[in-house]
This record gives C-alpha cells, structure tokens and sequence, in this order.
C-alpha cells in the first residue's frame, strides 16, 4: 500500500517546522529523505508516523487517513525505527523484539507460537539469532539499530519510517543496514544524511530544504551539481558511478561559490 | 531474560511459591513479636481455629491477641508494603526514571499538609481523622502536579511539578507547624508522618486489601503498555499505545494507592525506590512477572522492617520510616553509583 502525503504543515509553538509537503511513496518502494540539519526530516516522519499530530493536511496509507485510525491499528500497518533509541532497562535482544508484537496483543490475549515463530523470523532477517540473550546495554550501534529493525518487522506492517538509521554507523554497519532495508518488500520512508548512499539505495528520493519539499524524484533526477550546491551550499561533482550506475556525488571540499 | 536470575517458567513459579510460604512465615513471626510472645505454631492454630476449620487448642487471651491486635497490623504492613512498592515499580517505568517512587509525584508532603490541618488547625472539628485528611492532602498534591505538567504530561515535566508540589506543600507543612502546634503536637505529628502500624484494625485491612487488590489488577492490565514505554513515549506510540490515557489511568491509580496507605500508616519512604529494583533483579523488566514480584517483596520487607523496628528499640517502638530509610539510604547510593557507571 502506498503512502501519500497531502499539504502537510506541522509546527512547533510558533515556528512553522513542515510547510506544505506533498508525497506520494509507491507500495514497495524505498523513499530516501534528504536535507540538511534543521530542514525537518525527523519532524515530517514523526508527523507521517501519526507521533504529531499535523497543523493542516493529512497523511493516508492506502487511501486511509491515518488520523482515522486507532494507534493499535496504526502500528500494525506502520513501524518506526526511531535515530537513537535509548533505555536503562537492562533488557535482552530478544525482549526488544518482542515489544513488536504489543499492537497485536489486547490485555487478555496470550502470547502464542505465531507469536514466537514472528520474533524468530525478525531476528534472523536481521542476523541476529545467535544475539538473542545478549543486553541491549551490552550491544554496538550498529547491532541496535538492527535490533530496533527486527523490532520493527516483529510488528508485521506494511510501511517502515527509518529515522537516520545509519548515523553513528561506521561505513561497513551503514551499508548492512540500507542492503537490509532496499530488500525489504515494505513501503519504507528513510530520512538519510549521506546522499551516495541514499543514490544507490533508494528508488526515489526528496529534498527538503526549511521544511519544504524542494526536489523529488529518481536519484538521477535529484541528485545534480545545481541542487546539492544550492540546498547544501557544497560544491560537488556528480556522475554515474562506473560500478553500479547510480549517480555518485563527489565533494570538492570548497565553498559553492 | 538474561538480565535476570532465571532459569525458566518452572523456576518462576517455584520463586513464587517460595515467596509466599516466606510471607507467610515472616507474618506469623511478626504476629508473636510484642509484650506477650507467641509461637509461629500457636499463631497458625488461632488462625485456622478462628477461620472455623479447626478447633486447636490456643488460649482464649492468646487467641484475642492475636485476632484484636497483632494479625490486622501484620496484614496492613503486608498490604501498605506491597502497595508503596507496586506504586514505585509504576512510576520508575511510567517516569522512565530509576529514582522515582510514590513520593515523586509529591504526595507524601501533600498528606502531611492535610494530617496537620486536621490535627492543628481542626479541619473537620473531630469528625475528619487524621488519615482522611492525609488522604486528601495526597490527592490535592496529585491533582496539583497533574495540571502543572500540563496537557502533554511528559515525564520530565511529570517530575518537575512533583518536585514543586513537594516543596509547595513541605512549605505549607512547616508554617502550619510553626505557627499553630506546641512542642508535644509537632513531637505527635513527627511520628505520624514517619509512619506506624500501631492501632491499625480489621477496616483498615479491609480498606488497603481493596485499594491493593484492585489497583493491581488495572496495572497488570497495562503491563504491556509498560513494557512498551522501555524507550521511550514515542516508541510506545508507534507500538500503538495510547501513552497518554496510559500515563493518566497509572498516575491516578498510583496516587490512590499510596494516598490510601499513607492514610493508614503515615507516609513511609523509600519503600517505592528499593523493592522495585530488587524485584525487577531477580525476575527481569517483563511486567507481567515485575508487578506481581514488586508487590510480594513489598509486603515481605514491609512486615520484616515492622519486626525490625519493634525488636532494635524495645521498649520503645522505631517509627518504620526510620527502619525503611536506613535500608533505603544505602540502596538509593548504590543505584547512583551504578547510574553513573553507566553514562
């Protein structure tokens, strides 16, 4: 099912944050969310995953209006992986997981082997079977993230919100996670910073710049000289990569000019 | 589980039954504690005797002892324990806070201001005792940081309103003390506020059983809310949890427990910091196993702490606050250290 995104404005206290934006992301496919700090990418996909609700506008999956529906039947359409997830609890890999599975749960209904066979699944997809006892405290950045990621595929939805899941990442656990994440049969939004990694993985991408959806469209379409210099005030080259055919940007480490 | 000393459902319930019996025990040992001593077995006989189940001989002056004085203080330590810790274990997950516990939210200053209007002032000429008028201190000191956090009522904005509502009513506490109470009033009110069981009954049981029994089963009831809340209320939200009324239902249920067992013993700290953690050590963060364990070692430190404070002091009885907080203090120093371990 598809996500579309109508005039959506959000702000906070006074501060208009989202201004108009306009989306459509098709099923299945991975939508990257450029820009740079401050243009409200984490703000736009707490408003799109129903966290906030919006000033104006409205948000629908497959035609339904998320303001429509309960947040127990939100969460089992949509899963958020959030930039940095934090806790104190001392609780296990598999503990994490398992709170997928809450929007499926009423307050009578038992804990079942569909249930267990679910979890499992998700932490095999994320390679993290053998982690299963392992603390939260105890794991690496890059293990967390895949741990929230297998959390978020507990919770079987069909549209995945990825905020930043590659920051704090070295370059071999960012990779992982997008390969990850582009093969996944979802409808997914994923708001990144590095705009190589959004080219080879994302189908489509969107630029925001002040809360405004400035650029949408194929990597190749987006992802020019003129955009980057304009949005990010970076000069920078941009040709196709001669390994994989996605546009690869290049900076020159001098002001835009 | 691996956080935890588990090795196993069979395990769990075997913990459990363990707990239990140990209750039960530290109960019966409390029950023979006082002027006139009893045995455990003499305690037990009186108690299946007086359920109509059995006729063992016991003496009629043990068995009145027993049934008129001793079980019934035995029970509320039980009960009150169990209620403050459950209370705790609540906040700390709701708060996200690992030094929370019932007296956060103000509540503990919120019924010592209502005991000393009632005491001092004659708030209710004699009609209104002194537990009702902690138990509306309490919950006007909720109600009070309720509207101070405001409509999004965030966990941080939670806390700082307690701390307020605290300093608010302490304040409120100390000029009605000073300007009202001669020195064997505020001596009087000291000791109350420390906390004691003496000259609790069976209404008192009644009433704490009740608040006890159904303020638990509408936190088992969102157990996996809680779970939920690990990291964080925006995690909890896109896990479709309704963090707000969640927030409202356990805050409420919260500071009706505690108002109602501040009411019947005074307000005994510390309790709501230390039994949650020892709990949540030996069965893990799961709810639906935490609440139940928070409130069973709740009610065994509770009784433990009243044989404490009768047996250190005697003659003279140790206000329970006094016992509570000497475990307390430590434990509280210990949680901090490992807090800062941890950053």
């Amino acid at each position: 099912m598809s996500i579309d995104v109508k005039d959506l404005h959000w702000s906070a206290g006074r501060r208009a944050i989202v201004q108009g934006v306009s989306l459509s992301v098709a099923e299945g496919e991975t939508f990257g969310l450029l820009g740079p700090n401050g243009s409200g990418k984490s703000s736009l996909l707490r408003v799109v995953a129903g966290l906030r609700p919006p000033t104006a506008g409205r948000v629908t999956l497959g035609g339904t209006d998320i303001a429509q529906l309960s947040p127990r039947a939100l969460a089992r359409r949509l899963a958020v992986v959030a930039q940095h997830a934090t806790t104190e609890t001392a609780v296990s890999v598999l503990e994490v997981v398992r709170l997928g599975r809450t929007p499926h749960h009423g307050i009578l209904s038992p804990w079942t082997a569909t249930d267990d066979a679910i979890v499992a699944a998700a932490l095999s997809e994320v390679g993290l079977s053998d982690h299963r006892d392992q603390l939260w405290q105890t794991l690496s950045g890059g293990e967390r993230q895949r741990v929230q990621l297998a959390r978020a595929l507990a919770q079987r939805p069909s549209h995945l919100l990825l905020d930043e899941p590659t920051n704090h990442l070295d370059i071999q656990h960012q990779i992982e996670i997008l390969r990850l994440v582009s093969r996944l049969a979802l409808t997914t939004v994923v708001a990144l910073h590095d705009l190589n990694l959004a080219a080879r993985f994302c189908n489509r991408v969107g630029v925001l710049q002040d809360g405004r959806l400035v650029a949408c469209g194929t990597p190749h379409e987006v992802l020019t000289q003129e955009l980057i210099a304009r949005v990010f005030g970076v000069a920078a080259e941009v040709a196709p990569s001669a390994h994989h055919g996605h546009p690869h940007v290049q900076f020159l480490m001098e002001d835009a000019g | 589980m691996s956080a935890a000393l588990v090795g196993g459902r069979g395990w769990l319930a075997l913990s459990a039954l363990a707990a239990l019996a140990a209750l039960v025990f530290v109960i019966a040992l409390a029950v023979g504690i006082g002027k006139m001593p009893i045995s455990p077995a003499t305690t037990f006989a009186a108690v299946i005797n007086g359920l109509g189940l059995t006729d063992l001989p016991v003496r009629r002056i043990e068995a009145a002892v027993i049934w008129d004085y001793r079980l019934s203080r035995a029970l509320v330590a039980a009960l009150c324990g169990a209620g403050l810790a459950l209370s705790g274990a609540i906040l700390q997950s709701l708060l996200r806070n690992p030094l929370a516990e019932p007296y956060v939210l103000g509540i503990s200053a919120g019924a010592s201001t209502g005991a000393v209007m009632v005491m001092l002032l004659g708030f209710g000429a004699g009609t209104l005792s002194l537990g009702f008028g902690a138990f509306v201190g309490s919950l006007a000191a909720f109600v009070f940081v309720v509207l101070l956090a405001g409509r999004g009522q965030s966990a941080d904005r939670t806390i700082l309103a307690g701390v307020a509502a605290s300093q608010l009513f302490n304040a409120l506490t100390s000029w009605i003390v000073t300007t009202s109470a001669n020195a064997e009033q505020a001596r009087s009110v000291m000791f109350w506020l420390l906390g004691s069981f003496a000259g609790v009954r069976w209404p008192d049981v009644a009433l704490a059983a009740g608040v006890l029994g159904a303020g638990l089963l509408t936190c088992l009831a969102h157990a996996r809310a809680l779970d939920a809340l690990t990291f964080g209320e925006d995690a909890a939200c896109s896990l479709g949890i309704d963090v707000r009324r969640v927030r409202i239902v356990l805050l409420a249920v919260t500071a009706l427990m505690t108002a109602t067992m501040v009411s019947i013993v005074g307000a005994i700290g510390f309790v709501g910091l230390v039994v949650p953690h020892a709990a949540r050590f030996v069965v893990g963060p799961d709810h639906r196993r935490l609440l139940p364990a928070t409130a069973l070692v709740g009610a065994l430190f509770m009784v433990l702490a009243d044989i404490v404070s009768r047996l250190i002091g005697a003659p003279q009885i140790l206000p329970i606050g006094v016992v509570t907080a000497l475990v307390g203090v430590p434990f509280f120093a210990v949680i901090l250290y490992r807090a800062k371990g941890a950053e």
